[in-house]
């Protein structure tokens, strides 16, 4: 950073072009979309919070959840950002194929999710308890359906990366998405462990 | 089958929907068409497609956007503004047993348009559009954090200002009030497409001015020219930085709310419903949780304008820096405790209702200690009554008054008898036209000949100025007395006679309103008929105080040759005492974003799948939201987004200036 | 420009005098009251607001550009001592309105019982309340009168000096129960219950209406509120009770209907449970009322055997549809006959009064379904639990 020193009256302006470098600002502006993601989050819980009692005279949590299989799902998730900090160490390194192939595997704890998920909405629906029975269960499969999307949306996005890295390696540009879908996993993460303590686990104790 | 088949392409789309029973709807209809295509035809006729494709709408440049924006909030305005007038019409005729000339049908339509429309696409794209033409001037910054962001945000706004407009010929608007309370705005009362059109417009623009507001925060906290600490910001940069924070920290709430509210229309849930468990309540409060901030979204930034214009025009350093800095941080934090002060008639109890009341009350303080700022920045100056100015004290005489009967109204015993009167009415275009319309109509003044490198016709803008402020006062002031006795609003008919005098007069009022709105159009053709008379060579027409003036008007593409180092909060000011000579030579390449059409395609396919879902037009939804998808992947494989400007092109144009400067003498 | 408006002030000055401002001169002590901390609340606020405005006018008038004598002082920012002042001065107006707001709105509270008639007049054991349930219906007003068995459509009356005690609900969507001349308002809300009390002092006949759109016949929904002497109020009582028609459950369905501009009409006997039927929403027989609803949720609902225990609707109040990708319209049957149902909900009405309804009723009994938290509920649920999918996975 060079200043003019015309004289040696005060600095107007800089020589340099003053470079602020490319992307300097995606982490930051990345964190607050993250964040009013969260509102949004926000604001389902405190729907689930206020309707999550209301199950109009049909079936209370402990009916319907399975805490067996929703540890299961769990563990796939968190496994799953376990192999994408793998992904971010290789990356660190530099080694392409090694993290490809720690990306594919965060993907295929990402669809395992997915999978248990989907299997576990087809399971409810198909007994009856179907989003529309209460508002309990409104509240429910919109909090757990849309943390179900973001997931999806990230994989897919995950598999858009991969394609990125094979065909421009990993550059600055790529190096920097990779990191914010590192973020935004993560946070999905967290959020679920949101869901699984405020909606299955304290709903099986209502 | 043929009818299975229509169904399928077309959805819940029929003739009926087209409103031609209506004959208002149907002049309007042929009033747009004709103006549309007059301007379709101009716009062919001169060749200027490739203009604005080329250099407008595909731009990524801040202070383009800037102005589309504007453009946008003027068009809007027209539109709101005639539902205002229809609605003063109405209401000062419908006595003595007469119908009045809407049906409720209409009306209602009409009421909920003028409140969304007002809000969504006249205030917010105003003020958006002032703080993406200023905020990075006035930091010394070439552009936003993400300029092609800036450009999909300012789409999006427009897609769903669109979705409203496409409202009026196509189907109807809700009819629900602007807040769209449920179970009003359920499927079971409103089951046509009015509130699926509020719904989509309010979500697609929304997406809009929340990554708006991502990438401003992003702009003033990184972009910041080197010696500009936190301390050292204009206040209006100051005043943004809290409204974008409020944005990001609001308009999620209020996306989630109407998602919710869609899924009730739509699939069925149960959250906002009457039976099976559902609440209403907890729409109301949701919705006021993004709407109570949203009030501060609008206002701030216009006392970040007031700041400027007082103290550029009492030529005189801002007082009070420090507290209006944190008077504006407090008001950001307090906005989000207030927010049930728009429902103490909901029956939640008196201790809660006393603790919201409070905090209303609290507000007044720092935005009280705002309004001495400004007075003892006038104290001991040397006032230049330029239009910028006049705004400025109109606004604190009319606001005061606003501010005083908002406090009246935080009161809760005092709210029972005012709450949904026109009393409230009354309060709240006191803060909001004396507030932020005339902030727009001061910003507009102030910085239009930086945008455009001339003043505005100083005759007509006063014109404009005592129609609107006069206007303003016969047209809200009935509104209060109609208030005290007891007239609750969204009424379309009457049948107390002695009511009509105070319509008739409010009526009047907005006939005058409507003078000041002529007026500005006429004075926004004369200024540019006379711009050569009015023109600002110097980029300094008002002995500014802060950055942008130290530069060109209008700016070059790149804002400023070399970026500037600060030493003072009235950056500009203090170059001029401290000598500044303007850098002649030694330029060099400048980095910068290059444009691109991506953010209008993504918004188009935004539009198109509103319209599908709004009209059950499945396949059209699908299609779009995968059209929408691909597009945005697409767009990620795009590496190359910027271009350097040669060091030649930016000596050229320094060169130019400096032509410019000494023919001026 | 001044001339101009202060001739235009004059006529303004007379309107004014000849308008009626109920808000500022009402007939109810509450509303009184209100009225009451309005105008000192906005006395309170003159105290600076005026200053302030005159020293807006005062200063743009003083340091005008053309002024060359006022001082020019462009560098001075900042006083400590001024800034004291400006922060402290609306802090103190504000300590003294939150005083007054705190104090007010609990003196105020639309829940809690007035405690006199006049200033000076406290309510005794003499002042027994008149009781009136209010329903909001699209688009009039039902109000009926439990202590006298009768009830009207868009006209009420009481009489004065005597406290009221309102319950207030609404049938299908918001609305909010307002006579400028009694008190303040309140909402009036689908499946839930407000309460107002209030008293009127001076006979007469005043407007009342709803102060929150509630859809097309908005407009419509007026109603005359009547202060009577006791003498009058009686006779008004005993020329309804001489109305032919009887306010049923049947009838109230017809009347429920969506309708605009309804004349005022009197039923001379009312189905004592219907009220609570209409505030439970379960005024069609079969349905399961509120009540009964919230008690099973708060005992942890039916389970998977109350899973299709609903039924498609067949009475609609409008051209109500369901949701495109939803199912059907359809309500939850009751477990429960209706009477059974109304007669929970009487008795706890009459316990805690206060507190109706309340989540708690006294044992329901079910029709052929297991109470919730019987044991082995799970077991005998035969649908497939989520169990036995682990096992499978």
């Amino acid at each position: 950073m060079t200043a003019t020193t015309a004289g040696t009256g005060p600095v107007f302006h800089l020589e340099e072009e003053h470079a602020h470098a490319e992307g300097g600002s995606t982490m930051l502006g990345f964190w607050l979309y993250l964040m009013s993601d969260c509102l949004i989050f926000a604001m389902l819980f405190a729907a689930y919070g206020v309707l999550g009692g209301n199950y109009a005279a049909g079936p209370a949590p402990k009916d319907l959840f399975d805490l067996d299989l929703v540890a299961v799902n769990t563990a796939m998730l968190l496994f799953s950002s376990i192999t994408y900090g793998f992904a971010m160490l290789t990356m660190d390194k530099g080694r392409v194929a090694a993290t490809q192939a720690w990306l594919a595997v965060t993907g295929l704890f990402g669809l395992a999710f997915l999978s248990i998920e989907l299997y576990e909405f087809a399971h409810m629906i198909h007994e009856g308890a179907t989003p529309q029975r209460s508002a309990f269960l409104s509240s429910f499969f919109t909090l757990v359906g849309t943390h179900g999307l973001h997931v999806t949306f990230g994989t897919v996005w995950l598999v858009t990366l991969m394609v990125q890295v094979a065909r421009f390696g990993l550059i600055e540009a790529n190096r920097r998405r990779l990191m914010c879908l590192s973020m935004f996993w993560h946070f999905l993460d967290v959020v679920w462990i949101g869901v699984f303590t405020f909606v299955y686990l304290m709903g099986m104790l209502r | 089958m043929p009818d299975t088949l229509t169904k399928f392409i077309f959805g819940r789309l029929t003739w009926e929907s087209l409103p031609l029973h209506e004959p208002i709807v149907v002049a309007t209809f042929v009033a747009v068409a004709l103006g549309g295509i007059a301007l379709l035809g101009v716009i062919t006729y001169f060749k200027l497609w490739t203009y604005l494709w080329r250099e407008w709408f595909t731009s990524v440049d801040h202070k383009k956007i800037g102005i589309m924006y504007m453009v946008l909030g003027l068009v809007m305005l027209l539109r709101g503004f005639s539902d205002a007038i229809m609605m003063r019409l109405q209401q000062a005729i419908a006595f003595n047993g007469s119908e009045g000339y809407l049906n409720s049908h209409h009306y209602d339509q009409i009421f909920t348009a003028h409140g969304v429309i007002m809000i969504f696409f006249v205030a917010m794209p105003f003020v958006t559009g002032l703080m993406n033409f200023v905020v990075p001037l006035q930091i010394g910054a070439r552009d936003v954090s993400f300029p092609f962001l800036n450009n999909f945000s300012f789409w999006m706004t427009v897609g769903g200002a669109i979705l409203v407009m496409a409202s009026l010929f196509v189907g109807e608007f809700a009819r629900t009030g602007w807040l769209a309370y449920p179970p009003l705005s359920g499927i079971g009362y409103s089951p046509d497409v009015g509130v699926d059109y509020y719904i989509w417009a309010l979500q697609v623009a929304g997406v809009g001015t929340t990554l708006s507001g991502i990438n401003l925060i992003c702009t003033i906290v990184k972009m910041r020219a080197p010696g500009m600490t936190m301390m050292r910001m204009p206040i209006f940069t100051w005043t943004s930085l809290c409204t974008n924070v409020l944005i990001v920290a609001s308009f999620p709430v209020l996306t989630a709310v109407l998602s919710m509210l869609a899924l009730d229309r739509y699939v069925g849930t149960n959250f906002f419903t009457n039976d099976f468990g559902g609440n209403p309540m907890m729409y109301v409060n949701l919705i006021w949780i993004w709407g109570h901030p949203e009030v501060y979204i609008l206002i701030l930034p216009l006392f970040g304008v007031f700041s400027e214009v007082t103290s550029t025009f009492s030529g005189k350093r801002l007082f009070g820096y420090t507290s209006m800095v944190y008077a504006t941080i407090v008001i950001t934090i307090l906005s989000y405790l207030v927010w049930l002060h728009h429902f103490f008639t909901m029956g939640s109890g008196a201790s809660v209702n006393s603790f919201f009341g409070i905090t209303t009350m609290i507000i007044s303080i720092p935005t009280g200690a705002k309004i001495f700022n400004w007075l003892f920045t006038m104290y001991r100056g040397r006032i230049r009554f330029e239009l910028p100015m006049m705004w400025t004290v109109a606004f604190m005489l009319t606001f005061t008054v606003g501010g005083m009967t908002g406090v009246l109204l935080a009161v809760p015993p005092a709210d029972f008898v005012l709450h949904n009167s026109l009393f409230l009415i009354a309060h709240f275009h006191n803060v909001i036209i004396g507030g932020v319309l005339f902030g727009l109509f001061a910003g507009i003044a102030y910085w239009w000949p930086k945008a455009f490198g001339f003043k505005l016709d100083p005759f007509w803008g006063k014109v404009s100025f005592w129609c609107w402020v006069v206007g303003f006062w016969f047209a809200f002031m009935p509104l209060y007395i109609l208030g005290l006795m007891g007239v609750t609003r969204r009424m379309r008919v009457f049948d107390d006679p002695s009511l009509q005098i105070w319509f008739v007069i409010a009526a009047f009022g907005a006939v005058l309103i409507a003078c000041g709105i002529a007026a500005f159009l006429v004075q926004i053709f004369v200024s540019i008929r006379r711009r050569e008379a009015l023109a600002d060579p110097t980029g300094d027409p008002w002995d500014g105080r802060t950055l942008e003036w130290s530069t060109s008007s209008p700016p070059p593409a790149y804002n400023f040759a070399f970026t500037p180092v600060i030493r003072d909060n009235d950056a500009w000011w203090d170059m001029k005492q401290a000598g500044y000579v303007r850098p002649l030579a030694g330029f060099r390449p400048i980095h910068m974003p290059s444009n691109t059409g991506t953010g209008i395609i993504l918004a188009a396919f935004s539009v198109a799948l509103g319209f599908g879902l709004i009209w059950y037009i499945w396949w059209l939804a699908a299609l779009s939201f995968v059209c929408l998808i691909a597009t945005a992947i697409g767009h990620t494989f795009n590496y190359h987004r910027d271009f350097h400007i040669p060091a030649a092109e930016v000596t050229r144009t320094e060169q130019a200036r400096t032509t410019l400067l000494a023919a001026q003498g | 420009m001044k001339r101009f408006g202060a001739l235009l002030l004059l006529p303004l000055a007379g309107l004014l005098t000849g308008c009626d401002m109920v808000v500022l001169a009402p007939a109810g002590d509450v509303a009184a009251q209100q009225r009451d901390l309005l105008v000192v609340s906005t006395v309170l606020m003159l105290i600076i607001i005026v200053p302030v405005m005159a020293l807006t006018v005062f200063f743009a008038w003083r340091y005008r550009q053309s002024n060359a004598s006022a001082t020019y002082a462009p560098d001075w920012d900042h006083s400590t001592k001024l800034e004291l002042v400006i922060w402290a001065a609306p802090l103190l107006i504000i300590i003294c309105l939150g005083a007054l707001t705190w104090l007010g709105t609990h003196l105020l509270d639309p829940y809690r019982r007035i405690g006199r008639i006049e200033p000076g007049q406290p309510v005794t054991q003499l002042h027994k309340p008149l009781r009136v349930e209010v329903v909001a219906l699209d688009w009039k007003w039902l109000f009926i009168y439990p202590d006298y068995g009768i009830a009207s459509v868009n006209e009420l009356a009481a009489p004065v000096n005597q406290p009221i005690d309102f319950r207030i609900t609404s049938s299908a969507v918001m609305n909010s129960f307002y006579i400028p001349a009694l008190a303040g308002q309140i909402y009036a809300m689908p499946a839930m219950e407000t309460k107002l009390h209030a008293v009127i002092n001076r006979p007469g006949t005043y407007s009342g209406f709803s102060a929150n759109y509630s859809g097309a016949g908005f407009s419509g929904m007026r109603f005359a509120f009547h202060g009577l002497s006791d003498q009058a109020f009686d006779q008004w009582v005993a020329q309804a009770r001489t109305a032919s028609a009887a306010l049923s459950r049947d009838s109230y369905l017809e009347l429920e209907k969506p309708s605009e501009n309804e004349p005022v009409r009197h039923y001379a006997s009312v189905d004592p449970d219907l009220y609570g039927a209409i505030l439970n929403l379960c005024v069609e027989r079969g349905k399961m009322c509120m009540n009964e609803m919230m008690s099973i949720d708060a005992k942890g609902g039916l389970g998977l055997a109350g899973i299709r225990n609903t039924l498609p609707l067949q009475y609609d109040k409008l051209a109500r549809r369901g949701a495109v990708f939803g199912n059907d319209p359809s309500y939850v049957a009751s477990i429960c006959t209706a009477e059974e149902a109304a007669a929970a909900a009487r008795a706890a009405s009459d316990a805690t009064p206060a507190d109706w309804p309340m989540k708690n009723l006294s044992p329901l009994r079910g029709a052929g379904l297991l109470r919730p938290g019987a044991e082995s509920r799970r077991a005998e649920a035969d649908a497939p639990s989520l169990g036995l999918l682990r096992r499978e996975l």
